[in-house]
């Protein structure tokens, strides 16, 4: 469990706003879910690993002998694609984003059991143009706020299902397999030695090499001609996507065993990493609205990671120390008291950060200080904190707004 | 509380079924508890040869849980009540040493022959809402999950999983002592999870920093070094099964009736009631009583479970105790059961109770305590009861705080004074409790048989007609 303090809640508003100043601007639509759901939600779709199933905080509700049980959000995604099956799947079209926290408990308890995750969805629309806009749209995010050395990988979960299917597995070894693929084992891939020696020479191969732009998908088509129709499909897939990154300047690795978790992806899958450690990550999942009972209704997303990220933002200047005006009382008399409450409101009404402060204790890190003695003719007296010098003011608190408005 | 210094070695030692095996095995390596037996009385026991080895009789049940918390060193339970909490909690601190080679039977998965479920790919594909009965609900969850079964409802039980399918569960997780075995009762056995065979377990803090050598090298010649069975493996469900199907149709009443020392009573009730039934006396008790009302469906199961079953419509009517009733209501107070009328018979106390050596007469003198010094008790207080929300709510409207609350499944009376500073807990006469050396500081308030029912039914056009008829017959079996 983690607490936010002031420093590092000055962080994650930064991201959060950055994040949806960008997602406005690409005409995206905020919304939010509740944080409790019920447990089918996260079963219905079959999407989630059991291992992470098993981490999620359940509960029985107030209606608990149905023994219906709630769970407190293990994931983002899955709750937006409800939330617009249920209420938006009228539109053709909907842009969604969220900033949210997501819940997992892990056996020590160690580890932070609330994550928070800045996500954008789109429902609906053809394919690819969707994809990229999306991949766009997340590394302008992380652009804006400034992250430097920032890692884009692409994969896609077709063609590791394509692959998969080549094994010719039993229906349950095909589950467990998928289940350590999205756990992040790929060496179970390799050692899964298929009948077919060309498929493992595919495997082998596209284990093995990281791609820097279509060029690569093009020489594994040429490479691999008697490939499944399913993987031709998907590597059609993910080479459209990559030539349009490659053609709007956007630089990426292709590396199909970097990325776990894709749990209901079905097209392109990508994530950023950064620092070495995952900022952020989404995807194409056509099928979860079909599989909440919904139309068949394309979709793909993204989120990004606040709590990695928070620790790669450089600290911001305390604001205070710019703008802030410390409206000090100099003794604690009614009168006193009186007159500081008044100067603060004049000063916010003019768009000041005020403090008011009856300690006598020793100020630091404001702009300006406001002292406030009461006495007549002259009972203020201002200082500028940056020249430190004071100044004397007379009784008026126009002139005041007047000097610290001009600086 | 755990001390290294003195060495101290505390072994948790199963009732019930293992008891006798487990005897023998601790005759054999001479441990020195001659008086471990069923027909022992007390539950602590003290080491004849190792002057600092101790054990304690617990459920077991409560053995996996306690050697976690590290109340005890080392235990001896079954590895369903180990599975059952390492299959949520796998990096916790209970550790498995070995398997002790003995034990019966195994914990599967069933389906009724009458659910028409005959394989587990049935149970992944489809989108039906199965719901699943168990005494296990962290294994059939476990099992839901790695199923990938899109949706499915956990129903946990005190006992009688066996009698819910087909109408009141889809699915049972339950013990069986083989697949024919589960047959005979005309359930399906659609995978084996686990062999239920006793295991010595461990602390692992105690494992890690405590001498434990001289007991664990008593055990080394039953250790064994072959694999160990764990959840993982799956086991064959292809034998030729002759799944014998009870008649089974649906009624229109169901009612519960319980099983265990509240069963000889109900049946004199009855029987002063007027209703003749098939397999509810004293020389035999069925899952599945009949009644010479057609249109009445009965089943035996734990006074435990009822309001629950009553509550989610399983049952319309059921005989329980008021103390469940409470117990249930506390929890679910908008749920759907209504206490008809009490029945006179099965009166208990519902106590709470304390050590006769602690310096309090009453619950106002022990929150002073708790308050003053809490060194004195070890803050916080720890409250051993099987009665979860009554004890809560308990403490919570006494401002006992801090507070810990260890659920306990019966018998509480074993938890204090080492392992617990309280119970609460059912008492008839008392003299349980002073024989323990417990005395009572409260009584929360008394609880006898009641008949409950459901609101919906009782409401119910269908119903309404039968559940009258049958509640008025009931009442005339009050003295």
């Amino acid at each position: 469990m983690q607490d936010l303090l002031p420093e590092d809640m000055l962080r994650f508003r930064r991201i959060e706003d950055v994040f949806r100043i960008c997602c406005r601007s690409w005409s995206y639509q905020e919304v939010r879910t509740p944080t409790l759901e019920y447990l089918h939600l996260f079963t219905a779709t079959g999407t989630l690993t059991p291992s992470m199933l098993s981490k999620v905080y359940s509960f029985l509700d107030w209606d608990g002998w149905s023994g219906e049980r709630v769970v407190l959000r293990p994931d983002g995604t899955i709750p937006v694609a409800r939330l617009y099956t249920d209420n938006l799947s009228g539109q053709e079209l909907a842009r969604l984003f969220y900033v949210t926290n997501i819940f997992a408990f892990e056996g020590t308890g160690k580890e932070n059991r609330e994550r928070w995750q800045c996500g954008a969805e789109f429902f609906g629309g053809a394919k690819l143009a969707p994809d990229v806009e999306i991949i766009l749209l997340a590394e302008e995010v992380i652009r804006r706020l400034g992250i430097s050395d920032v890692g884009l990988q692409l994969s896609h979960a077709g063609l590791v299902k394509a692959l998969l299917k080549e094994l010719k597995l039993s229906p349950g070894e095909e589950a467990k397999m998928t289940n350590r693929l999205l756990e992040g084992n790929w060496q179970a891939l390799t050692r899964a030695k298929s009948a077919n020696p060309e498929i493992d020479r595919l495997i082998a191969a596209l284990l093995d090499l990281k791609g820097k732009s279509s060029s690569f998908l093009h020489n594994v088509k040429a490479s691999f001609p008697k490939a499944s129709q399913d993987f031709k499909s998907s590597l059609e897939d993910l080479i459209n996507i990559t030539t349009l990154l490659d053609n709007l300047g956007c630089s990426y690795k292709i590396d199909i065993a970097a990325i776990h978790g894709f749990e209901y992806y079905t097209g392109i899958c990508f994530q950023f990493l950064a620092a070495g450690e995952k900022i952020g990550g989404g995807g194409r999942y056509d099928n979860l609205v079909p599989l909440m009972n919904g139309d068949a209704i394309p979709a793909c997303g993204f989120a990004l990671y606040v709590d990695p990220i928070m620790k790669l933002l450089p600290l911001e200047k305390e604001r205070k120390g710019e703008s802030g005006i410390l409206v000090k009382g100099k003794e604690l008399t009614p009168e006193i008291v009186e007159t500081c409450f008044t100067v603060a409101e004049s000063l916010r009404d003019a768009g000041h950060t005020a403090e008011l402060d009856f300690t006598g204790r020793k100020e630091s890190n404001y702009r300006w200080i406001v002292l406030v003695s009461g006495k007549k003719p002259s009972p203020f007296m201002l200082t500028d904190c940056v020249q430190g010098r004071p100044r004397y003011i007379g009784a008026s608190m126009a002139e005041i707004l007047k000097v610290v408005s001009e600086g | 509380m755990k001390d290294y210094q003195d060495g101290y070695i505390k072994l948790a030692l199963p009732k019930g079924r293992f008891i006798s095996p487990t005897a023998s095995l601790l005759a054999e390596i001479d441990l020195g508890f001659r008086d471990y037996s069923d027909k022992t009385k007390q539950y602590r026991l003290r080491s004849t040869r190792f002057p600092r080895l101790s054990a304690k009789m617990l459920q077991e049940k409560d053995i996996s849980i306690q050697v976690a918390v590290g109340n005890y060193d080392l235990g001896i339970c079954g590895l369903d009540w180990i599975e059952e909490l390492l299959v949520k909690y796998p990096a916790g601190a209970l550790v498995k040493i070995s398997s002790l080679n003995y034990g019966e039977g195994s914990i599967h998965v069933v389906a009724s022959a009458e659910a028409g479920i005959t394989s587990l790919n049935e149970l992944s594909d489809g989108r039906n809402d199965y719901r699943i009965v168990s005494e296990y609900p962290n294994l059939a969850e476990a099992f839901a999950l790695n199923l990938r079964m899109r949706r499915f409802r956990i129903f946990p039980v005190w006992g009688a999983a066996e009698v819910y399918p087909p109408e009141n569960a889809d699915l049972a997780v339950l013990w069986g002592k083989s697949g024919a075995d589960i047959a005979t009762q005309g359930l399906i056995p659609l995978k084996r999870l686990l062999p239920v065979t006793a295991f010595l377990i461990a602390n692992r803090e105690s494992l890690e920093s405590k001498d434990l050598s001289q007991i664990l090298t008593c055990f080394s010649s039953k250790i064994t070094t072959g694999p160990q069975t764990s959840i993982e493996n799956e086991l064959d469900i292809s034998e030729e099964l002759k799944v014998s199907r009870p008649l089974w149709q649906a009624k229109e009443i169901n009612l519960a009736l319980p099983d265990g020392h509240q069963q000889p009573p109900t049946a004199q009730f009855l029987k002063r009631a007027g209703l003749a039934l098939q397999g509810y006396s004293e020389e035999m008790v069925s899952r599945r009583p009949s009644a010479d009302l057609d249109w009445l469906g009965i089943k035996v199961i734990r006074p435990q479970d009822m309001p629950l079953q009553v509550a989610n419509s399983n049952f319309d009517l059921a005989i329980t105790g008021e103390d469940w009733l409470r117990e249930h209501l506390y929890r679910f107070p908008s749920s759907p059961v209504k206490k008809l009328f009490a029945l006179g018979f099965g009166a208990v106390k519902i106590v709470a109770a304390v050590s006769q050596e602690m310096p309090v007469a009453d619950i106002d003198e022990l929150r002073s305590l708790v308050q003053s010094s809490p060194d004195v008790i070890g803050a916080p207080l720890k409250v051993a009861s099987e009665y979860i929300d009554i004890a809560d709510r308990y403490l919570r409207d006494n401002h006992i705080n801090p507070y810990k609350l260890i659920p306990t499944w019966g018998a509480s009376e074993a938890f204090l004074p080492e392992d617990a500073d309280m119970l609460i807990d059912n008492v008839q006469t008392g003299k349980t409790l002073e024989q323990h050396k417990l005395k009572i500081i409260d009584v929360l308030f008394r609880s006898s048989a009641c008949l409950i029912a459901n609101k919906g039914s009782l409401a119910s056009s269908d119903k309404k007609e039968k559940m009258k008829f049958l509640t008025q017959k009931l009442r005339a079996g009050l003295k």
